[in-house]
């Protein structure tokens, strides 16, 4: 192809300079990748993905298959877009592709945006039927949005000359636009597919911008104007560049002023007359229009033969001819039926073998679609719910057929959506009568090889393929598609699979089936559908209000959910093992403190609060007094462990309930659950208020000469502050309240304040044991400390199959009453004999740290697979015990005690001895100090 | 993604709700046999149709309440309260 010197909707006044495969180029505002590289002379796209023959540019819109290009330069570029889709811009850089894009590990530099949009009805499609919509149901009062996929609208419409009200297409779509875009109800989304339609008429659309946008728009009513897709034919070497599609060798001329040298059309249809006319009147050359239709003689046909175009009823291109570089030089035509062949000289052969409707958004939907004869085509029968197909994706492929549809389905989607109008005539379009088409799933090898005769470009994926897969015994489109991968490339085999699914109903008397379609209708990037939902803001990340402390502290941060807490505070030139054991030493026998504020908290208030959570939780709870804290746990309505926690009783009807990190959301909502759904009829309020308080754990011997130097009102001797107990006073001159709990056997103070004056009292407390020698400590410490009093985590020491009893919980179980998975602790399984019980044990070598999850094995000489009896929940070094220990579940554990397990790590197993899961202190003789 | 009424808040995106299962499940009290507590804990309706489930507006007022879902389309025919029937659904 070559370009006109005038002509085309280009900006000529300014060229743009882009790259191909490294070469410098140039083009015009307005041009596509593949129009750029026709006008400059570049035929040749890439190798084919297999058989690598040439390829060129086949049509000039979404549906190509073959034209893929690989986009930017440096380590974020796009792979496999397509030339006839991607806008030239001054500076582009596209390399070609054999229909593999390449991936590469770079960071996507754009910034991909979401929004979300609302609107009564939703237009899928700019062009004609789209247009009248739109318009239609805004001058109804519908909020309207409009989306297209191409830069402008149009639609059809741009690719042909065509009148609408007497004046010609390109100056009514002016009109239309412009009334569109001074109404302020209307918003309309260029280079925007429509690409998953979702429930309850959500639709997802992606607008390509410099940053693209994902769209997340829902409307009351959705109308989809989204055209149809001109089908090729089969037949031998019809893959060569040079081949296009007829109504694409339009585009090409109308809108970006580019003709071949000689064409030939082949037209199952009349509309393939139009390229025809079209070249023959902007004065270039039409060897022959080729139709297999034995008389020709629609209205199209008949202006063709007015201009003097050669037509070639009852004949079909058999085969081509190229030059050494693969481009088109030449057809082979047979009658139908048999015949001599003759050869006609072209570099461009113009396919039509007629039109499919793009039914994909219908498609996911799940519309019916049903094969309409008359059109050789699919069509959709009944549309799913808030739907309105229109146009020529209902199969109305007429201008004024398109005009009224677009008029109806406008008129019908804003009467559903509560907007109604006076009817108006639609704009009025000459109707072309038109001959119906031959149906042609392929024109058979003058020498019988169908291997170079293609169905799906993209896949080369020929006749011989699809006869293969047939005589294999496949009768299922969609076992053909995965069998010979018809319709599996990106493009979805748009231009493929109503050809392959004609081909196979030659197996199985004539009835055509159509492969599923699947969203998305195009590929979307990752990194759009992630958005801004990257890096720090890949997900909300929670600190407390002491962070700033640990931050000046230098502390080692861990993730716990969105929470930041720190890990250890390493000191300078520490190991993280040297800071962990230093942390433990302060608090077992000295002083340390740790930010407790992420514990979950709630506060449960009302006259039935403590009902509520004696049904709730598995001790006994009406019966502790206010002031007083007990250690209680949860089940599942299964039975199952849930979660653990000090419940505080602050008044008669008022609860302070602390659950694990981890599960303060998850316990809250069950607790509202509960409250709302079975026992409405309890006068309970549950607030959160795990942000509202700031919590210090202070620990250690010295605990108690800490808080008094941080000058406290209250009186903290053992007798009249005992364990588990709770006191409102003033700490360091704050509100305060304070208990005695503790995590890790030692005397401890756990001081909330409100969270504004977090920071403050870890100051205060952080100055008050200076001279103590007081420090800091993380997750590591904690975990440490506690596993060596064997105080379980839950979801660490146990899993979704651990009861109270297996956890060593059985004792704090309330015979007297019942409560949420009671019952089900009654269960068979529940009680049987051999359950994994939570246990004790000590490597042999009390320097080996065995790692958690290790299986534990009777034997470790046994054959492969072993019987694994158990494993390890947690395993630590202890610098107070001098040797390494651990908590593991282990099948019948109690009756284990003093057994020797292994575990097999590699070829080493490690002999273990099981003891009881408590480990210091047990007495329980450091608790008060 | 749904969009849900919730009966207080009124209609919301999915993203703002848990789901919470099948609605009007009867607990048949502790004093039932394995068997029947088995039922009742583990067994749940699936039809293909209309199905009354459990929702909770936790990223809003933190109330539960009733759907009626369509199973096979998702669509939605209504809202009730707790307290209400699968007819009641608005």
């Amino acid at each position: 192809m070559k370009r006109l010197p005038t002509g085309g909707m280009l900006d000529r006044t300014k060229a743009l300079s882009f790259f191909w495969n490294g070469q410098a180029l140039t083009a015009y505002p307005g041009d596509t990748l593949a129009s750029a590289l026709l006008a400059n002379g570049i035929a040749v796209v890439g190798p084919s993905v297999s058989l690598k023959r040439p390829r060129g540019v086949m049509s000039a819109g979404p549906e190509e298959a073959h034209a893929f290009a690989q986009i930017g330069e440096g380590g974020a570029t796009e792979p496999l877009a397509r030339a006839t889709s991607v806008e030239v811009f001054d500076g582009l850089v596209a390399r070609g592709l054999s229909t593999k894009g390449v991936v590469q590990d770079g960071v996507d530099p754009s910034r991909p945006d979401r929004r979300t949009g609302h609107c009564d009805v939703l237009v899928i499609g700019g062009g004609p039927t789209g247009l009248v919509a739109a318009a239609t149901a805004a001058a109804a009062g519908a909020r309207v949005i409009l989306a297209d996929q191409r830069a402008d609208l149009g639609g059809a419409l741009r690719g042909d000359v065509d009148l609408i009200d007497g004046d010609s297409a390109a100056a009514w779509i002016l009109a239309i636009e412009a009334a569109l875009e001074a109404n302020p109800d209307v918003r309309i989304l260029r280079r925007t597919t429509a690409a998953v339609a979702l429930d309850q008429n959500g639709m997802m659309l992606v607008e390509r911008r410099q940053s693209p946008r994902l769209w997340q728009v829902r409307a009351r009513q959705i109308v989809l104007a989204t055209g149809s897709l001109e089908r090729p034919i089969v037949f031998q070497d019809n893959d060569r560049p040079g081949i296009m599609l007829a109504a694409a060798v339009r585009r090409y001329l109308h809108q970006f002023a580019l003709v071949p040298e000689r064409t030939v059309v082949f037209t199952t249809n009349d509309d393939g007359y139009r390229t025809a006319i079209d070249l023959v009147e902007a004065g270039q050359s039409v060897a022959a229009v080729i139709d297999p239709r034995p008389a020709p003689n629609g209205t199209l046909a008949e202006r063709a033969r007015a201009l003097g175009i050669t037509i070639i009823g009852g004949s079909a291109v058999a085969g081509t001819e190229a030059d050494s570089r693969g481009l088109l030089t030449a057809v082979r035509v047979a009658p139908i039926g048999g015949g001599e062949a003759r050869r006609i000289e072209c570099d461009v052969l113009a396919v039509s073998g007629g039109f499919d409707p793009a039914l994909d958004l219908h498609h996911q939907r799940r519309g019916g679609t049903a094969w309409d004869d008359g059109l050789a085509a699919f069509v959709p029968t009944e549309p799913a719910k808030g739907y309105h197909v229109a146009g020529a994706a209902a199969g109305s492929f007429g201008l004024a057929d398109c005009l009224r549809a677009g008029q109806g389905a406008g008129r019908a989607a804003a009467l559903a959506a509560g907007f109604s109008s006076a009817e108006t005539p639609a704009p009025s379009a000459p109707d072309i009568p038109a001959q119906a088409p031959a149906s042609v799933e392929q024109i058979p090898a003058l020498d019988q090889d169908e291997s170079r005769s293609f169905v799906d470009l993209h896949r080369d994926a020929t006749v011989a393929g699809v006869n293969r897969a047939m005589g294999a015994g496949i009768r299922s489109v969609e076992h053909l598609k995965r069998y010979t991968l018809i319709g599996t490339g990106v493009e979805q085999g748009r231009t493929s699979k109503v050809n392959a699914g004609m081909l196979a109903a030659r197996y199985q008397d004539g009835a055509i089936g159509t492969s599923s379609a699947r969203p998305p209708v195009e590929p979307i990037a990752y990194s759009v559908l992630a958005g801004r939902a990257r890096g720090d803001l890949f997900e909300p990340v929670r600190t407390t209000p002491i962070h700033p402390a640990h931050v000046a502290a230098g502390a080692v941060f861990e993730n716990a959910g969105q929470w930041k807490r720190p890990r250890y505070y390493p000191g300078s030139g520490e190991s993280m093992a040297d800071a962990v054991n230093r942390e433990c030493r302060a608090a077992r026998l000295g002083a340390a403190m740790m930010d407790a504020s992420t514990l979950g908290k709630i506060d449960v208030q009302g006259p039935d609060a403590a009902e509520f959570l004696e049904r709730l939780y598995i001790n006994k709870i009406a019966n502790l007094k206010p002031g007083r804290a007990r250690y209680s746990a949860c089940c599942r309505l299964d039975g199952i462990l849930f979660d653990d926690g000090v419940i505080m009783r602050l008044a008669e009807d008022r609860f302070f309930v602390t659950t694990s990190t981890s599960h303060a959301g998850p316990v809250m909502e069950w607790m509202e659950e509960w409250l709302q759904t079975e026992w409405p009829d309890l006068r309970v309020w549950l607030t959160s208020i795990t942000e509202q308080w700031a919590t210090i754990a202070l620990v250690g011997p010295l605990a108690r000469a800490v808080l008094a130097a941080a000058e406290t009102d209250l009186d903290l001797a053992a007798a009249a502050f005992p364990f588990m107990t709770v006191r409102s006073g003033k700490v360091a001159g704050m509100a305060a309240q304070v208990a005695r709990v503790s995590f890790s056997g030692e005397l401890a103070f756990e001081v909330s304040v409100p969270g504004y004056h977090g920071d403050a009292l870890w100051n205060a407390l952080m100055a008050a044991g200076a001279s103590h020698g007081i420090a800091p400590y993380g997750l590591e410490a904690l975990s440490l400390l506690r596993a060596e009093k064997g105080f379980i985590i839950v979801g660490q020491d146990t899993d979704a199959s651990t009861t109270p009893a297996d956890a060593g919980l059985g004792w704090m179980m309330t015979k007297e009453r019942d409560f949420i998975g009671k019952r089900s602790l009654r269960r068979q399984a529940m009680a049987a004999p051999g359950r994994p019980r939570l246990v004790g044990f000590l490597p042999a070598d009390p320097g080996t740290v065995v790692p958690e999850g290790a299986q534990l094995v009777a034997d470790p000489a046994q054959a492969k697979p072993m019987t694994m009896l158990g494993y390890v929940t947690s395993s630590f070094w202890s610098p107070t015990l001098g040797r390494s220990f651990g908590l593991a579940m282990v099948k019948g554990g109690q009756e284990r005690q003093g057994q020797t397990l292994y575990a097999p790590l590699g070829s080493d197993s490690v002999p273990v001895t099981i003891v009881e899961p408590v480990f210091y202190d047990r007495e329980g003789a450091r608790r008060d100090g | 993604m749904l969009q849900i009424r919730c009966p207080w808040c009124g209609p919301r995106e999915e993203q703002e709700f848990h789901y919470g299962g099948e609605a009007h499940v009867h607990c048949p009290g502790s004093d039932v046999d394995d068997a029947g507590w088995a039922r009742f804990l583990f067994y749940r309706s699936n039809p293909a149709g209309a199905f009354a489930e459990r929702w909770s507006h936790v990223a809003g007022c933190r109330r539960w309440f009733h759907v009626v879902r369509d199973t096979m389309t998702s669509e939605i025919r209504g809202s009730y309260l707790t307290t209400e029937r699968p007819e009641d659904a608005r």
